[in-house]
């Protein structure tokens, strides 16, 4: 338990000399992707074959090893999750991508014991290969200021967190600035919401600061609803000390004492990472009673969310806390008066509160220096859709969709064409090639009628129907409407109903003027941020890609080939050899036939999921 | 109350959360965690233990849509139909899922208890779609092939259990 100041320095300047002096560490990715494609599997691996070899491995920073240690180390994702398992090797800096079990002797026999790198397990792109994590394309055109040690510490180690200067902007914060002082820095840094809204954090601090009442609270968002959107999880299971941090820092400045972490019930590996930080710091003093030994306390708590989108919004999150429905509130009165047990509460995004320490540590004017003058800082977004590099990435705020998708994501799949992008998932809207050259930032996206949103971004080519991406979410947001108003659950209801007839070839005159007529009531009279967003997808598809609307109600055609119902799917019977392998593929068995004879398709049972089109070694099935 | 239900692990779920009204979410996520839904017979001794009505109880079990009142099966199979699994083609998986277990859009468990089906919106694993998730386990770049692959190997060990 640390009970002074000097006591942390003094612990971080032996953790910073032991992490300095670590002469091998293999940093294995134990994030969600790599995990599923079997790196734990290759940890336990490498741990084996390096005793066997009788080398001793440290799986914690240890302070005083005895002779030689190989450090074998979990981090979290590092962002780039279809070409992993990863396995980082440090001091070097490589990167081996694809890992498998089979690669484990070699990897311990070539580069542990002989020092040499291995070619074939490099990251290649054309015809170059990427001996360091670094020189990656997609790595080296971004700014990684958040992101920059998902996937380069060990994410259970808070000693790792300390070595690397961790909790120093705690100790600033707790012994060289004054709440007020606090609230002014990051007032200055105009650190902006990343949940969504973008609305200034050190606005929301300042009003619950100012309030004289004895119990206020600090929540953090991990709801992360949006579907297809992993970067909270991503912060809270890679670098989970950051946000503690940040948590902490927004406690000292408003005078809360009391924290909640919500975390979205499918991130089970973000609540365990989370456990362990949360103990680690009780148990360092760091969190508790007496922090540091001074008189602030602090004392934080993890709940799970139980699948409701709807709670990531703020009235909703802070009732589910409390144990009851997540049903959004008539606001005002705001969360910063009423908000957790009706306390003054300060709520902010993962993102944001993970900021925070390298804004109280660097300063405001740093801050400031990266982003654009409105929107300061980076963000993170959730690249995935029909381009060559999908996963997540951390950009200054300001870069162009250009920049993302051409230089980080390498361009479009397959050669495609772009069309457009969505971004900011349910809530959110496209952005078409016109946009592409527009600066990604708070303003600049208000004024074309879009918005940062949560930050996923879905890349889509030429072959992708814009009247079914508008339906697929819309599905999303009927689903999750809790129900509570009637403009969104009716009005969500009947805009789905006619999308879906649209999509199957059954729409009619009239019902484009009646989606937006039904849009502009919901937008204009919903309860929540849920309802009044929820048409933004179907308003900015049918303003940019009207003519595809009409096309599917008018001549009963989807003009990107997409949309399963407005298809026909044959075989051809000349091409047919009769194999059967496209039978096999079919998940609804609507293909049938005798071998060594044509075999055909009934269209009755066809779902048009595609599957057999890829299936037939022949090509002799046909779309028309 | 059922005089043959065990209350055992309910109680020590209870005692975990310190009998906290404001915890019943925590509370019915490990009740549900444990018997992998929410029996009946739990409802009216929560409503005891915690004082609050058995109304509200049933009210936040059926708000959530975690929460299932029906037993759901030894595998809990999520087929991901977020953006990035939606677009890199989900649909098949889930269809062949269902085809293989006898079931639909509202049939999602089978009657032997060993199966449940359902989707979910992104499991972070985006990169890797499209996804699913098998009781804790990821499973990535599926196709309906891999899918009926693993339910013959996940039949098989329920067959060897
Ligand atoms: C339906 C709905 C869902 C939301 N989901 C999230 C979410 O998953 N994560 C998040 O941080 N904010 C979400 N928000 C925004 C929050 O209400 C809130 O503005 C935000 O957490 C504040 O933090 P920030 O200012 O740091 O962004 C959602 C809002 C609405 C209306
Ligand atoms: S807008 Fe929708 S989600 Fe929000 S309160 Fe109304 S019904 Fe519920
Ligand atoms: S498109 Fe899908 S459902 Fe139709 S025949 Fe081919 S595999 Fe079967
Ligand atoms: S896979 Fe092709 S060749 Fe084989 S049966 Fe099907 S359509 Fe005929
Ligand atoms: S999980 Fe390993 S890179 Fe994302
Ligand atoms: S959308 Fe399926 S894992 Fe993210």
């Amino acid at each position: 338990m640390l009970k002074s100041r000097s006591e942390l320095s003094a612990l971080r300047e032996e953790y910073a000399k032991a992490y300095a002096a670590q002469s091998r560490r293999l940093i294995v990715c134990a994030g969600t992707g790599c995990v599923a494609g079997g790196s734990m599997k290759i940890y336990d691996r490498l741990k084996e074959l390096l005793r066997e070899r009788g080398l001793s491995v440290a799986v914690e920073l240890e302070v005083d090893p005895h002779g030689d240690v190989i450090d074998l180390k979990k981090s979290g994702c590092h962002g780039f999750c279809e070409i992993g398992p990863l396995l980082r090797v440090d001091p070097e800096g490589w990167l081996y991508t694809k890992v498998q079990l089979s690669d484990c002797e070699e990897i311990i026999e070539k580069t542990i014991i002989g020092g040499e790198h291995i070619d074939r397990l490099a990251y290649k792109c054309g015809c170059n290969t990427y001996k360091k994590h670094d020189d990656i394309p997609f790595y080296k055109n971004q700014t990684h200021i958040v992101l920059d040690q998902c996937g380069t510490i060990n994410a259970d180690s808070i000693r790792e967190y300390i070595a690397v200067g961790g909790y120093s902007a705690l100790e600033k914060a707790l012994f060289e600035m004054s709440p007020e002082a606090i609230t002014d820095e990051i007032k200055k840094s105009n650190l902006r919401g990343r949940g969504g809204g973008g609305f200034p954090a050190g606005r929301k601090w300042e009003q619950v600061r100012r309030q004289n009442v004895e119990q206020k609270y600090v929540v953090c968002n991990g709801d992360e609803g949006d579907p297809g959107a992993f970067m909270d999880g991503s912060i809270m299971g890679g670098d989970p000390h950051r946000m503690i941090e940040g948590m902490i820092i927004a406690g000292i400045a408003t005078g809360a004492s009391v924290g909640y972490i919500y975390v979205r019930a499918e991130y089970p590996l973000a609540v365990e990472r989370l456990r362990t930080a949360i103990t680690q710091a009780e148990e360092l003093g760091i969190l508790g009673d007496n922090i540091l030994g001074t008189e602030f306390s602090f004392k934080l708590n993890i709940s799970r969310g139980a699948g409701a989108f709807v709670c990531g919004e703020g009235s909703a999150l802070t009732a589910s806390i409390e144990g009851k429905r997540g049903f959004p509130r008539v606001k005002p009165p705001r969360t910063t008066e009423h908000g957790l047990f009706d306390k003054p509460t300060v709520l902010n995004n993962v993102e944001t509160f993970a900021n925070v320490p390298l804004i109280i540590s660097k300063g405001a004017d740093w801050y400031l220096g990266i982003g654009t003058e409105g929107s300061p800082g980076t963000k993170a977004f959730a690249l995935t859709g029909n381009i060559v590099n999908t996963g997540l990435i951390e950009v200054p705020m300001g870069t162009t969709l250009r920049e993302i998708i051409f230089d980080i994501g390498g361009g479009m799949r397959d050669g495609a064409e772009f069309k457009a992008v969505q971004i900011g998932g349910p809530s959110g809207a496209c952005l078409t090639a016109e946009h592409l050259d527009l600066p990604l930032d708070f303003d600049t996206l208000k004024k074309v009628g879009a918005m940062i949103g949560s930050g996923g971004l879905v890349v889509m080519d030429d072959k992708t129907c814009m009247v079914e991406v508008a339906r697929f979410f819309m599905n999303f947001t009927q689903n999750e409407s809790c129900g509570k108003c009637v403009p969104c659950r009716e009005g969500t209801k009947r805009m789905l109903e006619i999308l879906e007839r649209i999509v199957a070839g059954e729409g009619r005159d009239g019902d484009i003027e009646l989606l937006e007529e039904l849009a502009d009531t919901i937008v204009n009279t919903a309860l929540c941020g849920l309802g009044k967003s929820a048409p933004n997808p179907i308003i900015s598809t049918i303003k940019n890609f009207r003519e595809e609307y009409e096309a599917h109600i008018y001549e009963k055609r989807c003009p990107a080939g997409a949309c399963q119902k407005l298809k026909k799917i044959y075989i051809d019977p000349e091409l047919c050899k009769g194999c059967s392998k496209c039978a096999r593929q079919c998940p609804v068995d609507a293909i049938s036939g005798k071998i060594k004879e044509p075999f055909e398709i009934d269209l009755s049972k066809c779902i048009r999921c595609g599957s057999c089109l890829d299936a037939c070694p022949f090509k002799a099935i046909k779309e028309a | 109350m059922h005089e043959n239900f065990d209350f055992s692990v309910t109680d020590r779920i209870l005692a975990d959360h310190k009998c906290a009204q404001q915890l019943i979410i925590a509370i019915l996520q490990d009740i549900q965690e444990h018997y992998r839904y929410l029996p009946r017979e739990v409802f009216p001794y929560l409503a005891e233990k915690l004082d609050m009505s058995e109304a509200r109880i049933y009210s936040v079990a059926t708000f959530y849509e975690n929460f299932s009142l029906e037993p759901k099966g030894k595998y809990v199979i999520k087929i991901c139909d977020g953006t990035a699994c939606h677009v890199r083609h989900s649909l098949p998986i889930l269809e062949r899922f269902r085809q293989e277990l006898g079931l639909s859009e509202n049939k999602h468990t089978t009657d032997d208890l060993n199966f449940t089906v359902e989707t979910v919106s992104c499991l972070g694993a985006c990169g890797l779609a499209p996804v699913i998730m098998v009781n804790d386990d990821v499973y990535s770049a599926m196709t309906p092939e891999k899918a009926s692959e693993l339910i013959k190997k996940l039949k098989e060990e329920l067959a060897n259990a």
